[in-house]
């Protein structure tokens, strides 16, 4: 195959034409279909949540023939790569080539931290999944929600649970060595501290971490531990923790993704008994999640968790608001202000949004058992209408530092 | 006390798991001056084929999993060193670019082909239960890695520096003109060690499972560790690739356990200081 370079320059700069012309020619159909952009990490570190992401969104409206409220839709998915800058450029492509009038994901926050300006400019109603604190405090963006839960969120009801249910005094943290970790132990200690407990120590381990043996080795002896981690890491760490023998000796248990569904899968009988938190699991019992897993479970073989159903909440959140504005999504105000103000039945229970786009909504505490000979997370108790102040004054909480690696700072940590 | 005892065994397994990585690495980097960046994406691919293995079939034994991956491996380094980078060898650059190039194909594929979440390499049910030494428990897998990793070092001493094979990779090392002017054929000899290095990849990967799991982004942090212990031990040196080994399994695990803040660093502080001071590194013969 040779090209010459007079050929590929000719066929770069047509490219850049077409691309140019593009969103006149969109914008100038009227009547087509809704055009959703979404931005999933479908290669590279990320992708296990990326592709349950794109894999439940497709779901949602092929079980809708692809229409929603009444008008077509046409889905256009990105792979960020779970990297900031090809987001960046995706985000960019979905806008300005293909027009689209709302936007799903991304995955990662700091993906999401790297598109958050320029869609706030183009003003896209983007419906996320990343967890970072400040995108719904102290700079929410008017054209962004979540549905989901930021990093802390629910972590509060488990250091609640943790203090006052279970009696636990002593508790060691870890979690990756990077914002959402830093900002989940950090509200996992605020509340579990406020409730009379202690944090003994806090490790946080790099992201590349090849060997979690040194870490193991390093716990200290307490109640529990708690996991504040996400994907391969968490797993791979407590797959140590249990060889190590340690399980033996305290309790573990588990933030939002620790034990997410994609982890069980790939887990044993060591899973059994840990305690986590979330804002969903595939085990809740509503009609809609009822409807979604086994759909989900029969196409796919096994349970949606976090991101796929985390997305096909957005789905449902969106549905409702086109719902309302009768699936005029160029006029993106009125559509935004319908998401905002959306109030429907999902997966998850029914979802609010407080004035700063993030959900209110149910959390879950949730224990691993088996179940038809697989292991699930099943609710044990249920934390109605949580949201992202927990029990404190808004404007109080707004006022302080967002959380980090050492804020709230840990009083308690044993030398 | 405990501390010190458990963390000394963190770091000799640490050291055993880094000799499987880098050794074959070490081997390659050698004779063929090649810094082959294929060969986190080998360690990966045997992990992957490991867990599937064992997956697969509950009662199949570790090692025999191990030396499968190995062989399996082994097979898809010499295809690509036959039909690839042979036909690059007047292009050093070209080579190494390739190498890189290769690692995305596997991890895309292993990607595509086990999809993006982490796999777990289950530990041998005989060696699930923790040993305790002095009162203290430690597991018995990773004790039994070290044993591995020497024997691994044993058989590949006596491989190098006893056999006529041996002799013809040293030989080639050391001045490749030379031996390709007395009759050594060095283009087969490649091939051969090529070989040789995946295939320890292969294995290695499989028995750094239990520990590691096999997770897509394994190749990518692997293939750091083994390029940090060829060079602070010495190119082409099996004694380098076993004491930079071991020497970065103790810097690694107690540094991150004395002085976590700077837990991003340890690992590169050590080849930093060695380039500085030693740039043909520990027991290194040539220069880089």
């Amino acid at each position: 195959m040779t090209i010459s370079r007079r050929q590929f320059v000719g066929s770069i700069a047509g490219a850049g034409v077409a691309s140019v012309t593009a969103p006149g020619l969109a914008r100038a159909q009227a009547g087509g279909p809704v055009r959703i952009g979404m931005l999933a990490a479908k290669t590279g570190p990320l992708a296990s949540g990326g592709i349950d992401m794109e894999l439940a969104l497709v779901m949602f409206l092929k079980e809708r023939d692809n229409t929603l409220a009444g008008r077509k839709v046409e889905l256009i998915v990105a792979d960020t790569a779970g990297v900031p800058a090809t987001a960046h450029s995706k985000a960019q492509e979905l806008v300005e080539k293909d027009d689209i009038h709302c936007l799903i994901g991304p995955l990662a926050a700091f993906e999401a931290l790297a598109i958050a300006d320029y869609l706030t400019e183009k003003q896209i109603p983007t419906l996320g999944v990343a967890a970072a604190e400040d995108m719904t405090q102290r700079h929410p963006s008017p054209w962004f929600v979540r549905a989901t839960s930021t990093s802390a969120q629910c972590a509060y009801p488990l250091a609640e649970y943790s203090a006052r249910q279970l009696g636990y005094k002593k508790i060691v943290t870890i979690a990756d060595d990077f914002a959402y970790g830093h900002e989940m132990c950090a509200g996992f200690q605020r509340v579990f501290e406020d409730n009379g407990g202690k944090i003994i120590q806090k490790l946080f381990t790099p992201l590349a971490t090849p060997d979690y043996g040194s870490y193991v080795a390093q716990v200290k002896n307490a109640d529990a531990i708690f996991l504040g981690t996400a994907g391969s890491n968490g797993f791979r760490f407590l797959r140590q923790f249990i060889e190590y023998g340690l399980k033996d000796k305290m309790a573990v248990i588990g933030g939002m993704t620790a034990l997410d569904e994609s982890v069980l899968r790939n887990m044993g009988d060591e899973a059994l008994g840990i305690l986590t938190t979330s804002w969903y699991s595939a085990e809740l019992d509503n009609a809609p999640n009822r409807a979604f897993v086994a759909a989900f479970r029969g196409q796919f073989k096994y349970d949606p968790g976090y991101y796929a159903g985390g997305t096909y909440l957005c789905g449902e959140i969106l549905e409702g608001a086109l719902k309302t504005i009768n699936a005029k999504a160029e006029d993106r105000k009125a559509l935004m202000a319908a998401i905002r103000g959306s109030n429907v039945e999902t997966v998850r229970g029914l979802v609010k949004f407080d004035e700063f786009g993030n959900a209110i909504g149910n959390v879950y505490i949730r224990k691993v058992t088996r179940s038809d000979g697989r292991l699930v997370n099943s609710v044990i108790k249920t934390y109605p209408d949580v949201s992202q102040f927990w029990t404190y004054d808004k404007a109080a909480f707004l006022k302080e530092p967002v959380y980090s690696r050492d804020y709230p700072p840990a009083r308690n940590l044993e030398p | 006390m405990q501390f010190w005892i458990i963390q000394g065994l963190n770091s000799l397994s640490l050291g055993a798991l880094l000799f499987l990585l880098a050794s074959g690495f070490s081997l390659i980097f050698g004779l063929m001056r090649l810094a082959n960046l294929t060969h986190g994406a080998f360690f990966m691919l045997g992990t992957y084929f490991g867990a599937t293995a064992l997956r697969q079939w509950s009662g199949l034994n570790i090692w025999v999993t191990a030396l499968g991956a190995g062989i399996a491996v082994a097979a898809l380094g010499g295809l690509f060193e036959r039909l690839v980078l042979t036909r690059l060898k007047t292009n050093p650059l070209g080579q190494v670019l390739v190498t890189l190039g290769m690692s995305f194909i596997i991890s895309d594929a292993c990607l595509m082909l086990w999809g993006g979440d982490s796999i777990p390499v289950p530990t041998p049910q005989s060696l699930q239960a923790p040993t305790r030494i002095f009162g203290f428990v430690f597991p018995t897998y990773r004790l039994v890695l070290v044993a591995c990793a020497i024997v691994v070092a044993i058989a590949l001493y006596f491989l190098l520096e006893r056999t006529r094979l041996g002799a013809m990779i040293r030989a080639g090392v050391d001045d490749r003109q030379m031996a390709r002017a007395v009759g050594i054929p060095v283009s087969n000899l490649f091939t051969l060690v090529f070989c040789l290095g995946a295939g320890i990849a292969g294995a290695g990967g499989v028995l750094g499972g239990p520990i590691l799991s096999a997770y897509p982004g394994l190749d990518a942090d692997m293939l750091p560790l083994a390029l940090i212990v060829v060079i602070l031990g010495g190119i082409g040196s099996l004694l380098g690739a076993f004491v930079g080994s071991f020497i970065i399994g103790f810097i690694y695990t107690f540094g991150t356990a004395l002085f976590p803040e700077l837990a991003y660093i340890i690992l590169f502080l050590p080849m930093i200081v060695v380039i500085a001071f030693r740039p043909q590194g520990l027991f290194g013969r040539v220069g880089a």
